[in-house]
């Protein structure tokens, strides 16, 4: 395939792609470890606004929450600063995508916490363990195995979304395969290219996430 | 908002069109693909595991793009019979979202095709059913309730990236609230007054899917459980 002198730009924004995930899959965690802990509180404030963090991220579309913090910042961070500022694509995007990711990732993580046995927490207490130890020896090991397979989902979730910041100008695949079309009058080939390389990231996601719940699944038995 | 009104009630109505053939031609689409990913025939199951799969695996905005533009690029589709639906945004709209649903909605029709009862369908078999009737009579009305949830989720997910729209010039609810922030820069009235459609649509097909789900789960629940005489423990 003739990609015309654009290969190497467009693997500048695969790169771009992946890092822009990888980056809102983390502070999507750190969102979603609070939002898990805020739904499953005492405080109803604490639940009700988790509810309502959640509720709502989940049920608009991402592209419209993209673009609401991405011209929306720009007239916040204006106002603020008394002079025009523009928010940069990056910082937008990554900031959208990690509160997208929180959202998920909420869920998945409250779904987990409940579902490990009340008893365990029992019995560690009952063994005269501390609060921090329980949760780090006995809570988080079953979290992380329960929780994979949803997390494994919100990954190729927020990859796959990172394309929408594309419309905003940050030059991830997405975009630099917009211009390489532009330029070359042959949209087809170089979306095929892109579409080809999210395929890649996918295919090699998912391969990562069945080797990552083996692992956490060992040394359990097999029913 | 008020003014905007009717801007955003055209905008709900092209968005509502747009869910709803995507929807129809997604679910047709899916009923082949699902059954064909169920077969033991490896010309038929391969095929549909590579659609899905690449449709799964890839962005829908590539798809929409490949669609919109890149079919531009070779003259024989301008003569041919489809150029008028992929001439116009509309048309290639319905055609990226209803290609992308069907590969969700076929895995989620697996999943039913294969929690049906093995029992069930040599049961139907023994008296003499032949395989149209037992997929019309049993495996389907089966796979529908047992996946109802699913579906309910999947029309959620299919309103929520009906605003991919707006990226190829439509006025959808998004593109609609793009135009306005165009206009007048009224960011915040705009991207909220759309969100708010957004959230009244989910809202409702939630509530519609759920009543849908009671009512096909009628035959499994207990009638009047609080009317009944409840068993004393220990016999007090």
């Amino acid at each position: 395939m003739d990609l015309q002198g654009f290969g190497g730009q467009i693997l500048i924004g695969a790169g771009l792609t992946l890092a822009v995930a990888a980056l809102s899959m983390i502070f999507g965690l750190v969102i979603g470890g609070f939002g898990a802990a805020a739904k499953l509180s005492r405080r109803r404030a604490l639940r009700g606004f988790a509810d309502a963090y959640t509720t709502l991220v989940r049920g608009v579309p991402e592209l419209l929450i993209l673009l609401l913090l991405y011209f929306g910042g720009t007239v916040l961070l204006t106002w603020i600063a008394g002079e025009y500022v523009e928010v940069n694509g990056f910082g937008a995007g990554l900031f959208a995508l990690s509160i997208l990711c929180g959202a998920y990732t909420t869920e998945v993580l409250r779904a987990a916490i409940q579902a490990v046995a009340p008893g365990q927490i029992e019995a560690a207490r009952a063994l005269g363990l501390r609060q921090p130890t329980v949760i780090r020896k006995v809570l988080l090991p079953q979290v992380w195995r329960l929780a994979l397979p949803g997390l494994g989902n919100v990954w190729l979730v927020v990859m796959k979304d990172t394309s929408l910041i594309s419309v905003v100008g940050l030059e991830e695949l997405m975009r630099k395969s917009n211009i390489a079309a532009g330029a070359t009058h042959q949209p087809f080939t170089f979306y095929a290219v892109a579409a080809l390389i999210y395929l890649l990231f996918t295919t090699v996601s998912v391969i990562g996430i069945a080797l990552l719940e083996r692992r956490a699944r060992r040394g359990l038995a097999r029913a | 908002m008020l003014d905007s009104l009717p801007r955003f009630m055209a905008g709900a109505w092209l968005s509502l069109k747009l869910i709803g053939l995507a929807l129809v031609v997604g679910a047709a689409l899916s009923l082949p693909i699902a059954f064909a990913r169920v077969s033991r025939r490896r010309a038929l199951w391969m095929p549909a595991f590579a659609y899905i799969f690449c449709f799964r695996g890839t962005p829908l905005l590539v798809q929409l793009y490949l669609i919109y533009y890149g079919s531009g690029q070779f003259p024989w589709i301008h003569d041919s019979w489809l150029w008028p639906l992929l001439r116009q945004p509309f048309g290639c709209a319905v055609i990226a979202f209803a290609l992308n649903t069907a590969a969700y909605q076929a895995e989620i029709l697996r999943g039913g095709i294969m929690a049906v009862p093995a029992g069930e369908v040599e049961a139907a078999r023994a008296l003499g059913m032949g395989p149209w009737l037992i997929l019309r009579k049993i495996v389907l009305p089966q796979a529908l309730r047992l996946t109802l949830p699913a579906y309910g989720n999947e029309i959620i997910l299919v309103v929520k990236s009906s605003s991919l729209a707006s990226t190829i010039t439509l006025l959808d609810i998004t593109g609609v609230a793009r135009g306005i922030v165009a206009e007048s820069f009224a960011v915040y009235e705009a991207f909220l007054d759309a969100g708010a459609v957004y959230l009244i649509l989910t809202f409702l097909i939630t509530r519609v899917v759920g009543a849908l789900e009671t009512r096909l789960m009628r035959h499994l629940r207990r009638e009047d459980l609080g009317a009944a005489p409840v068993a004393e423990p220990y016999g007090a």
